[in-house]
């Protein structure tokens, strides 16, 4: 299992490693009913991701993560609903390129700040992207939502169907790629050294560490990979919605990472899955009472498993070792 | 995956019980994409209600050994991609006849491609906004349109109050209401001396209220989504003293909603709305609505618009399963149902113009008053009659 910010040691792929994937594949031919809520957690996963990047190993703190997956989205949506550009690979590269561009922008004023400052601001700017995207209805659709995305099919073959085979397979291409580039990241000594910022900035300073660089670059990537998932999620549902830009799927983002474990690569693959599933689960069930389910959830995880589900892995397993 | 195999293995189950059991009971399924939590999660419930009150009390109108069984999936508000997530689940999964809710326009938007693609009957019992009706040739509508309140508004404030202050919230509905009050008002020689687009979060109306006290209008016209921000402006009506100075308030029924009234007080006495839906209106098959929904849910419960267009929307289900004797063919199904036509709606006689498969009803000019002790929004005046969404011309108009 991948450790917390360890660097040396871990960065052959394990055995282990294979897991999610052979579980990815293992889905798609056995539960084939479930495909559309796979897809959507594969982009959840995507997003909680991004998010683990900047608040598991760089230490930055924010609840506003959910404007980079917004401008993901619109930039997906308004490039085919008003400028009739459909290729599936094109939005994709558009969306990501336009939420990096922000996080770049945006990153660079707001990173010079920490802590509680940081919150704020990280808050702020979610907050007038959201009033934007809102007010300016010729562009967006503002609160009616932006519908009539189309997606080319894949290589003039595969295209979205009904029972969303074709975004589920889409989607874990996607996570894989990026899972491969962030896995990267995280053991290089890029990675390293984010992870030193957030245990010790004063003394990443004094070794001579470009501190404010690195964090914006990282703050980039994360919202490059955060808008992926927008785009992912616009074309998938074929339209956009001012939900992607609202602190409500901030906080769930958060929830998802904090459930699965924060500062490990799997924590975002764990906390999505367990978390969506749940929530699907319950509000069946009980369609009024399934928030109470998830409270419940969440409430025994942050007293028995502080470093979440993965986290509570890690101490059973600890146990067993040394008996 | 273990779980799924013990439904699936509950399921055959249950199927063969069924088999062997009675051969000719048959379930109709209608999946609903309904609002059951977060904010708006009222809507949930009197969607939810007016349905199974309906069923309960009509049942016995189904064909021999039909039954109907209703799905709920909560999308929590205006989420698109849950949303299209549900449906496509209920379509493929649960094999539903019909898919109905949509509660908010965003959500329907999404759903649309997919009832297109497995040709799903749709009926729309809340979403507002003109256009979406437009996006699945499986889409039919029960509820309204902002351009069938905001029209005829227009059109019976120009008789009288010259002059109009609008205050809308600031999103795709409040921008709506402006351009169709407008649309109506001017060209009969209304004048429009400001216009307000409030943030949708305002909690604080005092600010705007200010201005439209300087302005002098004869009316102030406000749209605001329904619920508690109603009271809070309402409020500051009163206290900043634009009703003593004989300032109208004009609005659609969002501005005086049933519920909330209790909580306005006599403040809200004297408010004239336009809606197309009032519990207090007194046709006979409005008076059996509300008897019969007090009855089930109790004496202070009172079934709001939304309640309404549901009942009219499982009425309409009803029609299509009871036309074609049980064995539903979507195609004929959504013939049916754009062809729809009662004079025992709560609202009053309605029915589907087949051209646009979007309601046509009456819009009733009301004025909040005491009645009985209890405050009410009486029906005063019949706007319009049998009045199409408005905006659909306007489209047809500009081409």
């Amino acid at each position: 299992m991948t450790r917390t910010g360890s660097y040396s040691g871990h960065a052959r792929i394990g055995i282990m490693e294979a897991l999610p994937w052979i579980a990815a594949i293992a889905v798609f031919f056995l539960l084939p009913d479930y495909l559309s809520l796979g897809a959507r957690i594969m982009i959840y996963i995507l997003f909680t991701l991004s998010l683990d990047l900047i608040l598991g190993y760089a230490g930055i703190i924010t609840l506003g993560h959910s404007v980079f997956l917004g401008i993901g989205a619109y930039a997906a949506g308004i490039l085919s609903v008003k400028l009739n550009i459909n290729d599936p690979f094109l939005q994709l590269i558009a969306g990501s390129l336009m939420s990096a561009v922000f996080g770049l922008a945006s990153g660079a004023v707001i990173l010079r700040t920490k802590n509680l400052t940081l919150l704020m601001l990280t808050l702020a700017i979610t907050a007038i992207v959201y009033e934007i995207g809102n007010k300016a209805s010729w562009l967006t659709g503002g609160a009616d939502g932006l519908p009539g995305v189309q997606v080319n099919p894949f290589f003039g073959r595969f295209e979205f169907d009904l029972w969303g085979r074709t975004g589920y397979i889409y989607c874990v291409i996607v996570l894989f790629v990026v899972w491969f580039v962030v896995r990267r990241l995280i053991y290089s000594p890029f990675g390293a050294m984010l992870t030193g910022i957030r245990e010790n900035t004063p003394r990443m300073h004094a070794l001579g560490a470009p501190v404010y660089q690195r964090l914006l670059i990282v703050y980039t990537i994360s919202a490059g990979i955060a808008g992926i998932a927008g785009v992912l999620m616009t074309q998938v549902t074929q339209s956009v919605g001012l939900n992607v830009l609202t602190f409500e799927v901030a906080g769930d983002v958060l929830v998802m990472l904090i459930l699965g474990g924060v500062g490990r690569i799997y924590g975002a693959f764990v906390g999505p899955v367990v978390y969506m599933i749940a929530q699907d689960l319950l509000a069946k069930q009980f369609p009024e009472y399934w928030s109470f389910g998830v409270g419940v959830l969440l409430i025994f995880v942050v007293f028995f498993a502080r470093g979440g589900i993965l986290g509570l892995v890690d101490k059973i397993a600890a146990r067993g070792r040394t008996p | 995956m273990g779980h799924s195999f013990l439904r699936k293995s509950l399921a055959v189950a249950a199927a063969v019980g069924i088999l062997t059991g009675a051969a000719s009971a048959q379930t109709i399924k209608i999946g609903v994409v309904n609002t059951f939590s977060g904010p708006q999660a009222s809507f949930g419930e009197m969607i939810d209600r007016a349905f199974r009150l309906y069923i309960k009390l009509n049942s016995d109108k189904l064909p021999p050994g039909v039954k109907i069984e209703i799905i709920n999936r909560d999308d929590g508000g205006a989420n698109p991609d849950k949303a299209k997530q549900l449906a496509q689940e209920l379509i493929v999964r649960d094999k539903i006849d019909f898919l109905s809710g949509i509660t908010f326009t965003p959500n329907g938007m999404a759903i649309a491609p997919i009832a297109t693609q497995a040709k799903m009957p749709t009926v729309l019992v809340n979403a507002g906004t003109s256009v979406v009706v437009t996006r699945s040739p499986y889409y039919v509508r029960t509820s309204f349109t902002i351009f069938q309140h905001c029209v005829p508004l227009g059109t019976w404030a120009a008789k009288s109050l010259k002059k109009t202050f609008i205050l809308v919230s600031d999103y795709a509905p409040g921008h709506d209401c402006e351009e169709a009050y407008s649309s109506s008002y001017k060209p009969a020689g209304g004048e429009i001396v400001g216009v307000i687009r409030a943030p949708v979060a305002t909690a604080d109306f005092a600010p705007f209220l200010q201005r439209v006290k300087d302005a002098k209008p004869d009316a102030l016209m406000v749209f605001l989504p329904a619920g508690r921000t109603a009271t809070a402006m309402m409020k500051s009506f009163v206290d900043l003293g634009l009703k003593s100075s004989g300032i109208k308030l004009i609005g659609t029924g969002d501005i005086a909603p049933e519920e909330e009234l209790p909580n306005m007080g006599d403040e809200a006495i004297g408010t004239i709305s336009m809606f197309h839906y009032s519990a207090a209106g007194d046709r006979p098959a409005n008076k059996a609505f509300v008897a019969a929904w007090r009855k089930e849910y109790g004496e202070k419960a009172t079934p709001n618009f939304a309640a309404a267009s549901s009942w009219d929307g499982m009425a309409m289900m009803f029609d299509a399963i009871i036309k074609q004797n049980g064995k539903l063919n979507p195609d004929k199904s959504i013939e049916i149902m754009s062809h729809f036509k009662t004079d025992n709606s709560p609202r009053g006689t309605i029915y589907i113009d087949p051209e646009t498969r979007d309601i046509v009803q009456n819009e009733y000019l009301r004025e909040t008053r005491r009645v009985n002790g209890e405050l009410q929004n009486v029906e005063i005046e019949t706007a319009a009659v049998a009045i199409k969404d408005p905006w659909q011309a306007m489209q047809k108009a500009k081409k």
